[in-house]
């Protein structure tokens, strides 16, 4: 009786299995597997990208003197190959600028996730994502045309390179993605928590920082570590308004090179592929990759936490 | 801990403590005048260095010895044959992994690496990925320092970025949707292809702008690769007179783009050069701000627009 009513309906052949709509959901199913396999592909190949020329690199230098060594001249005759100079700088100016993205980003996400009016928060959301998305390179010419002769005028011995100005307009620049994973950490805490703090008679700053605050802290400590990432990572404000000296200096008056402008240094040159000076570029890629995966991992745990607890 | 006794006192209490929600208010707006203030001086800044570079000639001029004859043509026709490559390769890698995740992966380990890893890559510094494709595109596949290496360099940047816009776009539609078409009979692509692409449309067309905003201004893995500095000639034309008019001897073709252009022309101590490096970093924000603002404004217009 089905079967009769069917067959009346649509013309038989048009239901049932078809071998060829199977074949092409398999084809359509793989080609969007492989497309996701892909991700895995990419993080493969880096890694092995970047451990397959460190070898080579290690082979020539022990990584005691890579880790040991206070000078980092690849491509001097006497060449020494230790990263510490190259550390130093990297650590120098991704402090300043979480100094100036930490706090600043943290007031930022307080006042628009608690304190805010909504047209406030409707503008200033949009505007820290325009800000976000104007390119390093840009931020780079003004740290070093406008940042640094402005430091200048009240410090007139301060080079014109310098790790200060760098790391200052990295600090801002790296604002928008602290306050905005900031205050969707601190958005995810539910209203009844706030609700309870008020019905105590607590105030709105009270609110934020003793219930609030605790409440989103996984998720907080997720920003800034990715703000951390981010500022170690960072490659044209570094290049252009630092100089690209390695220099083991602990002093933001210098001039220094950073991991990452090393790199950009090698590669403006012309290095041939398979000479040390190629090798030294990955073994210090692989080194600020390191770096950042581990940040990476520490945040992600933290952020799946946090997930968890509401 | 101070014992209170009247209600006279708690309210005492607490208007003395709304001082300082008065205080923090003044704190946070101070604090967003300094990166409000900070965009408005980078940004008048380069205006007034640049704006009187900007002209119809330093658009169709060759950069050059000569800082006032030097113009972005190579620069921004380079920028644009990259992007092609990179949106082209960037878009359908992105969506087609995004749908899987979302509508076909099965919960299991494999997924949840592949999960983890899409964020992980989203965290890697963008010079990384520049090692990458030196190493990869430009020795292991002999594909030289050209647009093509550029190219799958940013789309392999910007993937992570597509990726997660497309998710987020899919997993927004109600389920409903996907149990009307499979009770109509259709199968997973056709439910896919026929419903939740067209209608999460929006939302992943703004993190493909996004996405390629951001390739726009990527400096540093297109240094990396070796891009010149100095390319006073265009890639040779993809459209040809003669059979068969199209060509991809572009894609091998050495390049530069206008993050390196801008790079190469603040590198230099002469003053002359870097009113050139405000007028191209002008064009180049005023290009990111438009593509964002695009992508934000779609996303406003989704939100206001979309009820399940």
């Amino acid at each position: 009786m089905a079967e009769e009513s069917r067959t009346k309906i649509v013309p038989a052949g048009k239901l049932g299995y078809s071998f060829r709509r199977h074949l092409r959901e398999r084809f359509i199913e793989t080609f969007l597997f492989m497309s996701a396999v892909l991700s895995v592909a990419i993080m493969l190949a880096i890694i092995m990208m970047l451990v397959k020329e460190s070898f080579i690199f290690f082979q020539h230098v022990s990584i005691w003197d890579f880790l040991t060594d206070t000078q980092w001249t690849p491509l001097f005759d006497d060449a020494h190959y230790g990263i510490l100079p190259l550390v130093s700088g990297t650590v120098v100016s991704s402090f300043i600028a979480l100094l100036v993205a930490l706090p600043l980003g943290t007031i930022i996400a307080i006042y628009l996730s608690e304190f805010a009016p909504f047209t406030v928060r409707e503008v200033a959301k949009p505007f820290l994502e325009l800000l976000g998305g104007v390119p390093t390179v840009v931020y780079g010419y003004f740290a070093l045309l406008f940042v640094t002769p402005l430091l200048q005028a009240v410090y007139p011995e301060l080079p014109g390179f310098n790790l200060l100005s760098a790391g200052l307009v990295m600090g801002i620049m790296i604002i928008p993605y602290v306050s905005s994973m900031t205050e969707d950490a601190m958005r995810a805490v539910p209203m009844n928590l706030r609700e309870g703090s008020y019905a105590m008679g607590a105030t709105r700053f009270q609110t934020a920082i003793r219930v609030v605050m605790p409440a989103a802290f996984s998720g907080i400590a997720a920003a800034y570590i990715l703000g951390i990432s981010r500022a170690v990572g960072e490659t044209m404000v570094v290049a252009i308004a630092a100089g690209m000296q390695p220099n083991l200096t602990w002093n933001p008056m210098e001039p220094a090179a950073t991991i990452t402008a090393y790199i950009v240094q090698v590669s403006l040159g012309d290095l041939p592929h398979g000479s040390i000076g190629y090798q030294t570029i990955f073994a210090a890629g692989l080194t600020l990759l390191l770096i950042t995966l581990v940040f990476n991992i520490i945040g992600h745990v933290l952020r799946k936490r946090y997930r968890e607890i509401y | 801990m101070k014992s209170v006794n009247n209600l006279e006192e708690i309210r005492r209490i607490i208007s003395l403590h709304k001082r300082w929600d008065l205080l923090f208010m003044i704190i946070g707006i101070f604090a967003l005048m300094i990166a409000v203030l900070t965009f408005m001086a980078l940004f008048a800044h380069m205006l007034i260095d640049g704006m009187p570079r900007l002209s119809w000639d330093f658009f169709t001029s060759f950069p050059s010895r000569r800082p006032e004859s030097a113009g972005i043509f190579s620069a921004w026709v380079g920028t644009t044959l990259v992007m092609l490559v990179t949106a082209f390769a960037a878009v359908p890698l992105g969506i087609g992994s995004g749908v899987y995740l979302e509508e076909y992966a099965p919960r299991n380990l494999l997924t949840e690496i592949i999960e983890i890893n899409v964020t992980n890559l989203a965290g890697v510094p963008s010079i990384i990925y520049g090692l990458l494709a030196l190493g990869l595109f430009v020795y292991q596949f002999g594909f030289g320092q050209s647009i093509l290496a550029a190219g799958l360099a940013l789309a392999l940047l910007i993937l992570p970025v597509v990726i997660v816009a497309t998710r987020e776009a899919i997993r927004s539609i109600p389920v409903t949707i996907r149990e009307g078409a499979y009770a109509l009979g259709a199968t997973k692509w056709q439910t896919v292809s026929d419903h939740l692409l067209p209608y999460s449309s929006a939302g992943i067309l703004t993190g493909i702008i996004i996405g390629l905003a951001r390739a726009i201004g990527e400096t540093a893995p297109i240094i990396t690769i070796g891009a010149l500095t100095f390319i006073a000639f265009l890639p040779p034309s993809p459209i040809k007179n003669e059979f068969p008019y199209v060509s991809i001897e572009w894609l091998t073709a050495p390049f530069t783009v206008m993050p390196i252009q801008m790079f190469n022309w603040v590198s230099r101590p002469e003053e002359a050069f870097q009113l050139n490096a405000a007028a191209a970093g002008l064009v180049l924000v005023v290009m990111t701000l438009a593509m964002n603002g695009l992508a934000i404004y779609l996303r406003y217009r989704m939100r206001k627009n979309i009820k399940w």
